[in-house]
């Protein structure tokens, strides 16, 4: 791609970027939120033409008028939302819109279908079974499906939207090991993601976007992650986490012998005030239902939450934010934000009575209030009025935590509160984060990334299939102890 | 500003039909009576449509609203026949708001699709409608007040439609209860995440409908000073089209009562404007068919181009 720009409206999304994707390497594309990747993805494949600059594939100019042209010259794109039919299975996702005709006029050959994808599973050294429904898949091995899609398409040219921002370890460690053989394939992958400790273990390639622009384009080798960061954000992130100033206070939450139908099994811990208390485990380890019985999304089977000395009953979300516990849920699309409704709308969603307005709502000050605390945590919005779909995925983010804010919530959960969103928004959460325990209040923090984990936790706890088996002091644990608890059975 | 567009668009459609309609027939549509006939008939179905905008901003559907503009009309009326008009009209809306309770309270407890619960019940209610009385009407000759009754002029009808319009609005605007009937329909998962009640909320959605169906099929029964248990065939349809001609997205989260107004309008005007031209009742059904086509088409053709030119 050679001095692509783009502009929508008044904002230049892309000016003069050359990206050359070498055969059979992994490409990283790195940059914060908004630097244009998605855009200058959406060119490649089509959806969106560039105002200026060319594509050239195999040395051939191309010029798509649509997504179908530019699958057809061999692009594909994954995105990060995986578009796959639920009830099908693999083999028939593999072959949508492209099923081998069977003997018999307006009929399937299914038989073909099925041993042509075995074949191209096989070549990727990949064991899954054909005729198995994708609903029951992980999220892993959706992503692997849509890989064989692409390949059955004949891709020369394949795109990754943070195909890892949703899987375990183990899922991530099989993405990468289908990666490196589609390489070996002479097949190109461009890599986009936010978690840069996994690109310079993967990538060949890297090149660093800022504000529409190319900053860095080099080998992987000659580029570590301070620099990558550094060309990202282009000033220094020494002080990623802020420093923790710990005064810890009495014993605020006391959660005992919590059971639930969806694997939380006998869990048990207290958070005291102004403490914040890290939980790692890999994804199905059952952080998340920990999360939600204690918030009262399931319902438990045993268990005692006890708030400030005062056991409460929680029957559901209502009871618990009436009870001072709030939870940011780590899908704030499906069950954090109503994405047509204005900003303002979703932060006071639950707060109507605590501000004042549990009978008539008053609009003007309504606004006034959401306004006051977007500009407390720095949203980058047209306004309160502006709908939550039309900000980018940080300052999503901070409105729901705004909203939390609002709520004035003791014990507040956050679920993976930094995944997708860019690096300067996370530091950004992190301080939020920091400020809250100051506050006095106690604080879970939900995350699969370790590092984050240890840079602001006091406390880490360890899940592992819905049990709690580890609660280690920050000091006297590394991430390796911490990942072998999480990791290894009997350990 | 999108907003506006949006808004505009039906309106201007209102007008179209309007002013062709002046021109065409100046003599007969152009008069008051014309108009007033037009605003009485708009009454009925716009009181039930305002109810069916809340039910579609929550993601919801009510197909049973028709039958039950026949039931609550014949209980009504059966009562009257005892005990007299005020009674009698009391008994018509409890029977409704009843009517929408069980509707609620069968989706929510249930956790059954509305569109499956209101088709049962639709049926449900208008068997009940035949059954009472042998499939016969009931006539009320002296229940004339709703629907041909004057104050200050104005019909009674029409001061009713105005009343629940602006109490609809004001619930929509400035109560909990309106700002969670969005937030349902726009993603329920995320209300019920922040705390909102779901199914209280939609309990009392569904009641809100079934009171409204009441007091429009006692204004049903008054304007033609009989009850009818084939009353209100149909209406369900023309009702849900004025909600979405007016804006509503059937996958919730998005109406205005402003909007339902406009749609209602539109549609009685139409068919007021083919009776005048005459067009028979026949072939109305297929103007009004194509037109709710159209207009929904253009109003997404308008969506896509207003998003476009946001980004």
């Amino acid at each position: 791609m050679r001095g692509i720009s783009k502009r929508f409206g008044p904002v230049q999304a892309l000016s003069e970027v050359d990206l050359t994707v070498a055969k059979g390497r992994v490409h990283a594309l790195v940059g914060e939120n908004g630097a244009g990747k998605s855009t200058l993805m959406k060119i490649l494949a089509g959806v969106h033409k560039p105002d200026s600059g060319a594509i050239e594939i195999a040395g051939e100019r191309c010029e798509f008028e649509g997504p179908q042209e530019a699958i057809e010259a061999g692009i594909s794109m994954i995105y990060q939302e995986l578009d796959l039919a639920e009830h099908l299975t693999v083999a028939e996702n593999v072959f949508l819109g492209h099923e081998p005709a069977g003997r018999i006029p307006f009929t399937v050959d299914r038989k073909a279908m099925f041993n042509r994808t075995a074949e191209l599973a096989r070549r990727l050294n990949f064991d899954i079974d054909p005729m198995s429904i994708v609903k029951d898949l992980s999220t892993g091995d959706c992503q692997i499906v849509e890989v064989l899609k692409a390949l059955m398409r004949n891709a020369s040219i394949i795109v990754m939207d943070e195909p890892t921002s949703s899987l375990s370890e183990t899922g991530t460690q099989r993405l990468f090991q289908v990666v490196r053989e589609l390489r070996e394939q002479g097949i190109s992958i461009i890599y986009i993601s936010h978690r840069l400790e996994e690109i310079t273990g993967l990538a060949d390639d890297i090149t660093v976007l800022r504000d529409g622009r190319v900053v860095q384009s080099d080998s992987a080798k000659k580029m570590d992650i301070p620099q990558i960061v550094r060309y990202m954000v282009g000033r220094e992130l020494t002080d990623l986490f802020p420093g923790r100033n710990v005064k810890c206070g009495e014993v605020s939450v006391k959660v005992e012998n919590l059971s639930s139908a969806q694997r939380v099994t006998e869990v048990s811990f207290d958070i005291r005030a102004g403490e914040i208390v890290g939980m790692a485990g890999l994804v199905g380890a059952g952080r998340t239902e920990v999360a939600e019985t204690i918030f009262g999304v399931v319902p438990k089977i045993t268990g005692t939450i006890i708030i400030d000395g005062n056991e409460i009953t929680i029957n559901r979300p209502a009871d618990a934010i009436s009870n001072g516990i709030a939870l940011l849920t780590e899908d704030r699309k499906r069950t954090g934000l109503c994405m047509q409704l204005p900003c303002g709308w979703n932060i006071t969603l639950p707060n109507l009575d605590g501000i004042g307005m549990a009978m008539v709502i008053r609009p003007n000050k309504e606004n006034k209030i959401a306004d006051e605390i977007a500009s407390r945590i720095g949203i980058k919005w047209l306004g309160p009025q502006s709908p939550a779909e039309s900000l980018s995925g940080g300052n999503q983010q901070k409105v729901l935590i705004a909203r939390w804010l609002l709520a004035k919530s003791k014990f507040m959960i956050f679920d993976e509160p930094t995944r997708g969103i860019d690096v300067g928004a996370k530091k950004e959460v992190y301080s939020l984060l920091n400020q809250l325990a100051e506050q006095g209040k106690a604080i879970l923090f939900i995350s699969s990334e370790l590092p984050e984990l240890f840079g602001i936790a006091d406390r880490i706890l360890v899940m592992r299939r819905g049990r709690l088996v580890g609660n280690l002091k920050k000091s006297e644990t590394t991430q390796e102890a911490v990942m072998h608890l999480a990791a290894v059975e009997g350990s | 500003m999108g907003k506006f567009i949006r808004q505009l668009l039906p309106f201007g459609s209102l007008m179209l039909i309007v002013c062709i309609l002046a021109a065409l027939r100046p003599d007969t549509f152009l008069t008051m009576d014309n108009f007033l006939n037009v605003l009485r008939r708009s009454s009925v179905y716009g009181i039930v449509a305002i109810g069916m905008t809340f039910v579609i901003i929550s993601g919801g559907i009510d197909l049973s609203v028709g039958s039950m503009l026949a039931v609550c009309g014949m209980i009504g009326a059966w009562v009257m026949g005892t005990t007299g008009g005020i009674a009698g009209t009391i008994a018509g809306v409890a029977a409704g708001l009843l009517s929408g309770l069980a509707n609620g309270l069968l989706i929510t407890r249930f956790r059954l699709q509305p569109f499956i619960v209101t088709l049962g019940t639709m049926s449900f209610f208008r068997g009940v409608a035949l059954v009472m009385k042998d499939g016969q009407p009931v006539n009320v000759p002296d229940y004339k007040y709703l629907g041909e009754g004057l104050i200050f002029g104005a019909p009674v009808s029409v001061l009713i439609f105005a009343a629940v319009i602006i109490i609809a609005m004001l619930i929509l605007k400035y109560t909990p209860l309106g700002r969670y009937t969005y937030a349902i329909g726009s993603n329920r998962e995320a209300a019920f995440h922040a705390g909102v009640r779901v199914e209280k909320n939609l309990t009392w959605i569904y009641t809100i409908v079934g009171l409204l169906v009441g007091i429009a099929a006692m204004i049903q029964v008054s304007r033609t000073v009989s009850a009818q248990p084939t009353a209100g065939l149909g209406v369900e349809l023309d009702v849900i089209a004025a909600v979405v001609i007016g804006g509503a997205s059937l996958s919730g989260g998005q109406g205005t009562i402003m909007g339902t107004i406009i749609g209602t309008l539109l549609i009685s005007f139409l068919r007021n404007g083919c009776t005048l031209l005459g067009i028979s009742t026949n072939a109305q059904l297929i103007v009004i068919g194509m037109i709710i086509v159209v207009a929904v088409a253009v109003d997404q053709l308008a969506q896509a181009r207003t998003k476009k030119a946001g980004i």
